[in-house]
């Protein structure tokens, strides 16, 4: 297998040094398109989510990270409010601004938030439809019936998704009937098809091959050029490569959140420094 | 026993093993007892019955039987043979005797004939009701049904009240059909004066199946994965926009598949009907002598198991009434046999294509 070739960085298992998807210039700091500021949130009585604030900048790949349980997922879910689907689940205090507007406020419509937030789930999640049909679902529930904006939809979609040549030929099979990498793009490609301005992936790659995970990763790369990307992951070394910015996370609270290289090279709190060099975590 | 023949998992006799093959066994005679009986009635019901239905000679099915409504028997002695008519059939032969006896001036022969009701003819008007009844309320059933259950399990908030619901519709299913029976006759037939008809039947019967059609509903809905709905909501589709297309679809079959079972009931139901919607005997089909076609709804019919109740008890027994009895009963048996066989068909089918 050529791709597993030492010599690809991107699925070399590193022993010390990460290596980095690209370094960010602090000074030229993007400004912040997502605001979270002091946020509580609570599943019933137990409180999840403790006084996170955080600034997402625009066009840039942060990365949530931090162990199981530690709450990245819930904010994720905070951000489209799909928190609101789970009976019980609420935010106790604090707001999440996008482009500086509220969107716990009256008057934000969730079905309009949605469409500018796409979500990628963990377990790909495509329609037992065709591929063309998950693509074009998004359209198609906004009311969009003509052919050729589909057509041009789904192709544009596809190749932004990395999928097109792949799947050219057969755009009216069943998406299940593609491999588990494939389907978790063709869930990307569905999200991107709705044009959003963020993209919030969830652990997108934890059900994945090393192989489909670093297309996947180089996708991710190539979509920070268009997308606002927030990535939930498990894989500190993937934060490493394809992140900006990175989040860390332990039991509720925002731990440390700065560019990824400093991060993984200098980390400021012990917390971070002993869950991102493997003491714990 | 020599010492190298005995190890630590030697297998030796006793009590444990005895309880073993006792309860093996009793199981085994149990299993067999419910199939002996099974066979039992199945056979009984063919046999009778297939004396009824099939002829020996040409075309081999009693085609009367099918196209007929119920008529009387008559039995009598001519030219030393023993004859059987149906009713009508009788009243010509009686006008033509006495024209016959006419032309030769003659007193007509008396003729001394024994009759039996609803011993000849058909069945086809307690078909026709039966299938009638059965669509109308299996259609109500699933409408109803399938919208609560979709109110229940994706819309409504799951607190205490949803909980009490799902409770009631649970001891819904308990209630005996005849109380639905009463509780029909009552509400529809005398309350809402929509008298002994199609429509007081159609929804006690759905009424009865309710429970049944949402649960069986509800289940499918929870089968379907919920990635599902959050892959349709975080695209921006509104929830009934996701019930619409990415659940409801994939939850159709299921819930088509377990309704069948459903209308199996609905169409081997008696109690319910028998206040509500069955005639003992009506001469006119359905779709005869309507002024309105609105009158169609407001008319009882004839039904199977109520006319299958009716011959066995209402009217005295002999071999000529048994005959129908049992031929009515056959063909009840193959309708609902057809039709739960075709769900089983249906659900293999379906699951072959559902592939998640």
């Amino acid at each position: 297998m050529p791709v597993m070739d030492s010599s690809n960085t991107d699925l070399r298992i590193r022993t010390s040094m990460p290596a980095f998807a690209s370094p960010v210039d602090i000074h030229q700091a993007p400004r912040a398109l997502i605001e979270i500021e002091n946020l509580d949130f609570h599943y019933g009585p137990h409180k999840v989510l403790h006084e996170i604030s955080l600034q997402i900048p625009e066009r840039q790949v942060t990365a949530f990270i931090g162990p199981s349980g530690c709450g990245k997922s819930t904010l994720l879910r905070c951000l489209n409010r799909m928190n609101d689907l789970i009976d019980g689940a609420r935010v106790g205090a604090g707001r999440i601004s996008i482009r500086g507007i509220d969107i716990h406020r009256s008057d934000v419509d969730v079905i309009e938030l949605r469409k500018r937030l796409g979500m990628v789930f963990q377990k790909s999640n495509p329609f037992p439809k065709s591929i063309y049909e998950n693509v074009a679902y998004g359209l198609r529930i906004q009311g969009v019936r003509d052919r050729s904006r589909l057509d041009e939809a789904v192709e544009r979609s596809l190749q932004g998704a990395g999928l097109w040549d792949e799947v050219k030929d057969r755009l009216h099979t069943s998406g299940l009937g593609l491999s588990g990498g494939q389907q978790q793009r063709l869930c990307i490609a569905r999200t991107i098809a709705v044009e959003p301005e963020i993209i919030l992936m969830d652990e997108p790659c934890s059900a994945l091959d090393p192989i489909a995970t670093a297309k996947i990763e180089e996708l991710i790369k190539e979509l920070r050029s268009k997308f606002t990307i927030v990535i939930v992951t498990h894989n500190m070394q993937q934060a490493a490569r394809c992140s900006d910015l990175t989040a860390f996370f332990y039991l509720g609270r925002l731990v440390e959140f700065s560019p990824t290289r400093t991060i993984f090279m200098n980390p400021v709190n012990p917390q971070t420094e002993a869950y991102v060099s493997g003491r714990f975590g | 026993m020599s010492q190298s023949s005995t190890h630590p998992y030697q297998s030796r006799p006793g009590i444990r093993r005895a309880a073993e093959r006792i309860a093996f066994w009793m199981l085994r005679v149990c299993t067999y007892a419910v199939l002996a009986c099974g066979v039992f009635v199945l056979s009984d019901v063919v046999f009778k019955g297939a004396r009824a239905v099939f002829r020996s000679e040409f075309p081999f099915v009693n085609v009367t039987f099918f196209t007929e409504a119920p008529e009387s028997l008559h039995v009598f002695d001519y030219e030393g043979r023993k004859v059987e008519m149906g009713d009508r059939e009788f009243r010509a032969f009686r006008h033509r005797e006495s024209q016959k006896a006419a032309a030769e001036n003659r007193e007509p022969l008396p003729i001394e004939s024994q009759s039996f009701v609803y011993s000849a003819g058909g069945i086809l008007p307690c078909i026709v009701g039966t299938v009638l009844l059965t669509v109308g309320a299996t259609v109500i059933a699933l409408l109803l049904g399938i919208s609560s259950a979709v109110y229940l399990s994706e819309y409504a908030r799951q607190g205490t009240m949803v909980r009490f619901m799902r409770l009631a519709i649970l001891n819904l299913a308990g209630v005996p059909s005849i109380v639905f029976g009463l509780f029909g006759m009552g509400l529809f037939v005398i309350y809402l004066k929509w008298n002994v008809s199609l429509l007081a039947g159609w929804f006690t019967l759905a009424f009865m199946v309710l429970p049944l059609v949402i649960t069986a509903s509800e289940e499918a809905l929870k089968a379907v994965p919920k990635g599902f709905r959050e892959a349709s909501l975080a695209l921006g589709a509104t929830p009934w926009q996701t019930i619409r297309k990415a659940v409801l679809p994939h939850a159709l079959s299921g819930m088509l598949t377990s309704s069948i079972l459903c209308v199996a009931r609905v169409a081997g139901e008696t109690a319910p009907i028998m206040f509500t919607a069955a005639y003992v005997v009506r001469d006119k089909l359905p779709w005869q002598g309507l002024e309105h076609f609105g009158d169609f709804f407001f008319q009882g019919v004839m039904a199977l198991p109520y006319h299958i109740y009716v011959v066995s008890s209402k009217i005295p027994q002999n071999d000529y009434t048994q005959r129908t009895q049992y031929g009515a009963a056959f063909v009840f048996l193959l309708i609902v046999g057809l039709i739960a066989a075709s769900s089983i068909i249906l659900r293999g089918k379906l699951r072959q294509r559902q592939t998640w």
